[in-house]
């Protein structure tokens, strides 16, 4: 009895210190919910389907991709296919994290891997690595803000959206290719960043010329990524990891 | 079904796979090959270039601007604030080219 109190308490503390970290996530991807209502609804989509979009995906970069995508008229299966090559990089995450919370029950696990975004990974990874235990209650405490502020805001841009009178001098049409480019420069650091993004870069706008729209985004894509895979490991600084 | 919500739930769907897949999948190998994980590392990058770059071909003054400015400004500030400058140079520009 003494210890299910004890533990229970203990659980709350877990949850609210994971709320306290969520902080800044939730106010940093504030604005990004905002405008991906505003642009989804510029695109095309119901405020309905913009509120249903950040509810089931819950990831920012793969959705501004589809409505982008959407707006160009571009096959349904294709934008799918985008969706899930920018969402990619969270078979690296859910491999890392798998191992820290591989004791927790399977439905929890089943969750927690739903809620597995950027932040989501870093803050619990770093968690891990400072040897603490990644428990479900923190990494709720974590996640849910972030997801509950991200859907209600998105569903929020989106109904402001529709009252925006005059969107190409207030830019709205511009507004995601300034955000990618943002998104890409964020990745900077990474081995190999200026060779992919050049190859990426120069195949893209050759498909766009020849094959044409939706195929620049494939043939851009699979051209960095090959160019990655091609380099000798010693450029792309993988092999001296253990 | 209209075919929007049918992206939505398939988009869903492949974005859950992304984020349940490395445990499932390559939890399983000892050890990732180094030109896998490179190919891996490159994705996001390569996935947003083109979605910038072909942009640049029906780009006015306005829109190089704001590109150049974002770019600039991300070699010191976050994502955030590189995406407002970005935003603020568009929408002023446009207010004398067009």
């Amino acid at each position: 009895m003494a210890t299910d109190v004890i533990s229970e308490s203990g659980t709350r503390s877990d949850f609210w210190q994971g709320v306290r970290l969520s902080m800044p996530v939730v106010v940093a991807s504030a604005p990004f919910a905002v405008l991906f209502g505003a642009l989804a609804v510029d695109n095309g989509f119901s405020v309905l389907e913009a509120f249903l979009m950040s509810a089931l995906i819950y990831g920012g970069a793969s959705q501004m991709v589809g409505i982008q995508l959407f707006g160009q008229h571009v096959a349904p299966w294709l934008i799918v296919l985008s969706i899930f090559a920018v969402n990619f990089r969270h078979v690296l995450y859910s491999a890392g994290i798998g191992r820290r919370i591989a004791h927790w029950p399977v439905i929890q696990q089943a969750l927690g891997y739903f809620i597995l975004t950027d932040p989501q990974f870093a803050v619990a990874e770093a968690r891990a690595a400072s040897g603490q235990t990644v428990g479900f209650a923190w990494y709720l405490g974590l996640g849910l803000p972030v997801y509950v502020f991200w859907v209600i805001e998105s569903a929020l841009g989106a109904v402001f959206g529709k009252l925006i009178p005059d969107t190409h001098a207030l830019g709205i049409d511009f507004l995601l290719p300034i955000y990618f480019l943002g998104l890409v420069m964020g990745f900077r650091k990474r081995p190999l960043w200026l060779p992919v993004v050049v190859a990426s870069a120069c195949a893209s706008i050759v498909a766009y010329k020849t094959v044409g729209s939706p195929w620049h985004v494939s043939i851009g894509a699979i051209a960095g990524v090959l160019l990655a895979v091609i380099l000798p490991p010693h450029h792309s600084g993988v092999e001296t990891r253990p | 079904m209209s075919t929007t919500l049918w992206i939505i739930i398939a988009g869903a769907v492949a974005t859950y796979l992304t984020r349940i897949g490395g445990h499932l999948v390559i939890s399983r190998f000892e050890n990732v090959h180094p030109r896998v994980e490179a190919g891996l590392n490159a994705v996001p990058a390569a996935v947003l270039t083109t979605l910038v770059a072909p942009e640049l071909l029906n780009a006015g003054p306005a829109e190089w601007a704001a590109l150049v400015v974002t770019a600039l400004v991300s070699l010191r500030g976050g994502l955030m604030s590189m995406f407002l400058a970005g935003a603020a140079v568009l929408i002023l520009a446009r207010q004398f080219v067009g």
